[in-house]
């Protein structure tokens, strides 16, 4: 009787490990992809990574050489456009969903960003053609910017009210005690305590368009020379790596590593910034 | 304009506020106030507009093929676009199926990751294996892509596919030649997009479950693990349901790697060795050769209907974390 009762305790003590075992396998197989396309983003890309890579525009087909600064550039003025259309939005729209609104309405919106969040971003691109492409007759590095702005709105918008709702209220007291207006209040006091996160979030979004390549296929559409007027199709890093991968050049191949080598390495550096600036907090992911 | 009485808000004005003070206060001008309120309230309310103004969009961009196809659209597969002849089957069939082998994988995955990171690792592992998770989040789909068409895909020819085959090669799904891109690798590549998700939201659901919880089947003398079935993962199983909900949503946008590895070819075939075709993917590449209005409009339709899907199940999966979240607060009050 005792004996049996030591060996069940064993037998339970030995499928506890095992299942510690099997979940820490699993968590080894989920980071096992982001090892093994880094390994192979550095071994490829590499080589490929020069001054030329960034200071000269694609070579012909066939040509050996070139680089990518059409895209690298494109890719900064797309991301300027976005900003300029989805941090304002998202930052004062979180504002509102933090300071102001009813219960009611500021669910109800809350639970709309989180729905746009898991729209497909290509969605974006579809929409943004319809809007701007067709309307306008061709496609444009607004256009690009648009759809790009759009995918940042309900982002920047959550993260924003997020950080603003852990300002404690004291600070608003203390200001609107001293005859301080609210909205100077909120601006002053409020979104400047709170401006640290904030800035996490638009950094998080920025890192998040940066590469996306659906949602500029057919809005910015890529341009192989230099794009001389944000009203013309224009280039982008993303969108080239695409072009590249799928081409039957060798040479081609080869330009795609190092972009991608470039872009992850640039989005890494965000994120590393991100963490630096939020120690002791774990960053949102989503 | 009755500027004292302003709605009261969460952050200023508390309940047992008398009014005669707040009106004595409210004496200077408020038009900053009033302004700054509007514009922010415009701003939220661009959300809204977005969520209205993209269906509007999607459908006066579609309705020409709506009228002209009806609901024949949803169920045949001929997609030829130099006869005029669009059937959407084949893509929604692509991306059930693809979303589905992607579950299957990610989905055990991800929760034994969560289930590790919160319940099973050491405490100084766990904050660098999150670090790393969300680094794997930040890898754009088209650099996966670049990966699945270079590295990924010939592995999986030359070991895993030849593998399944041999000793599978009997069933449907694992029948007929390996060409390399195909349904499978599409699901796999899939897989790793949503696995960072899928343990991000799976960690907050765990990391939710009250310390009572395992603190009682610890008290009962269960082990690790089965504390963690128990009491943890059973007790969590609503908002799990949730994570793999919002892991299937994404699942089923996955636009660019999935384009680079799954083929390409509309068709309706049980190998998952032969390539298939998705809404994303099929939008990726002929929006830009959509050469007549029909072809054109056609696609608009692809673009409704993966809205409207992944709006549907986006919705369902909100819900289900939201009633989590409403629900451990209010434990944690009583």
């Amino acid at each position: 009787m005792h004996l049996e009762r030591a060996h069940h305790h064993a037998w339970r003590k030995i499928k506890s490990a095992l299942a510690s075992g099997i979940a820490f396998v699993s968590a080894v197989l989920v980071i096992t992809p982001l090892a093994l396309v880094f390994f192979h983003l550095v071994i490829n890309g590499a080589s490929s990574v020069n001054w030329d890579f960034f200071t000269k525009l694609p070579a012909p087909v066939g040509a050996v050489g070139g680089g990518m600064v059409n895209a690298i550039v494109g890719s900064l003025e797309l991301l300027a456009i976005a900003g300029v259309i989805g941090i304002p939005i998202g930052v004062l729209g979180g504002v509102y969903l933090a300071e102001y609104g009813s219960a009611r309405l500021n669910s109800v919106l809350r639970f709309l960003a989180d729905v746009l969040n898991g729209v497909p971003s290509i969605t974006w691109g579809v929409v943004v053609y319809g809007l701007v492409v067709l309307r306008f007759k061709g496609f444009s590095a607004y256009a690009g910017g648009l759809a790009l702005g759009l995918i940042m709105i309900p982002l920047i918008l959550r993260t924003t009210e997020e950080v603003v709702l852990l300002v404690p209220n004291g600070y608003r007291e203390a200001a609107l005690a001293l005859g301080v207006s609210r909205w100077k209040t909120i601006v002053h006091i409020v979104m400047k305590t709170a401006s640290k996160g904030i800035i996490t979030g638009i950094l998080l979004a920025l890192a998040r368009i940066g590469g996306e390549t659906a949602p500029l296929l057919f809005t910015a559409f890529g341009n192989r020379f230099w794009n001389h007027s944000l009203s013309e199709p224009i280039a982008a890093l993303p969108l080239q790596i695409f072009t590249y991968a799928i081409s039957p050049y060798d040479d081609w191949h080869r330009q795609a590593w190092a972009g991608a080598l470039v872009l992850v390495t640039g989005i890494f550096c965000v994120n590393i910034l991100v963490r630096f600036l939020t120690r002791g907090r774990g960053a949102p992911v989503v | 304009m009755e500027v004292a009485t302003a709605p009261a808000s969460k952050a200023f004005g508390a309940p047992g506020e008398p009014a005669s003070a707040r009106q004595v206060m409210a004496r200077p001008s408020r038009f900053g106030d009033k302004a700054f309120e509007w514009l922010t309230c415009a701003m939220a309310l661009t959300v809204a507009v977005l969520v209205i103004l993209t269906g509007w969009e999607l459908w006066i961009g579609s309705v020409g093929a709506i009228k002209k196809f009806g609901f024949h659209f949803l169920t045949t597969s001929t997609w030829d676009p130099v006869a005029d002849q669009f059937g959407a089957l084949p893509f929604i069939y692509g991306t059930l199926v693809s979303s589905a082998i992607a579950l299957i994988i990610a989905v055990p995955l991800g929760i034994a990751t969560a289930a590790y990171l919160t319940e099973l690792a050491p405490l100084w592992i766990r904050q660098p294996l999150v670090s790393l998770i969300e680094m794997l989040a930040a890898i754009p789909s088209v650099i996966l892509g670049l990966w699945g068409i270079f590295v990924m895909i010939p592995w999986l020819r030359d070991y895993p596919f030849a593998w399944l085959k041999r000793f599978f090669g009997w069933t449907p799904l694992f029948s007929g030649s390996i060409y390399g891109p195909c349904m499978l690798a599409g699901g796999i590549i899939i897989a790793v997009m949503i696995l960072p998700i899928i343990v991000s939201v799976s960690r907050e659901i765990l990391r939710s479950v009250p310390d009572l919880q395992r603190e009682a089947a610890y008290g009962l003398g269960a082990t690790r693990w089965e504390a963690t079935r128990i009491a943890v993962l059973s007790y969590a199983k609503k908002g799990l349901f949730g994570a793999v909900i919002l892991g299937l949503g994404r699942a089923l946008g996955e636009t660019m790697a999935v384009t680079m590895v799954i083929g390409n070819t509309p068709q309706i075939v049980a190998s998952l060795f032969q390539p298939g075709y998705t809404l994303a993917s099929v939008l990726a590449n002929e929006f830009t050769e959509a050469t007549t209005d029909i072809y054109l409009q056609a696609l608009f339709e692809i673009g409704l209907v993966l809205f409207g899907i992944t709006i549907l199940v986006n919705l369902l999966a909100q819900l289900l974390l939201r009633t989590i979240a409403t629900t451990s607060a209010t434990r944690a009050v009583q």
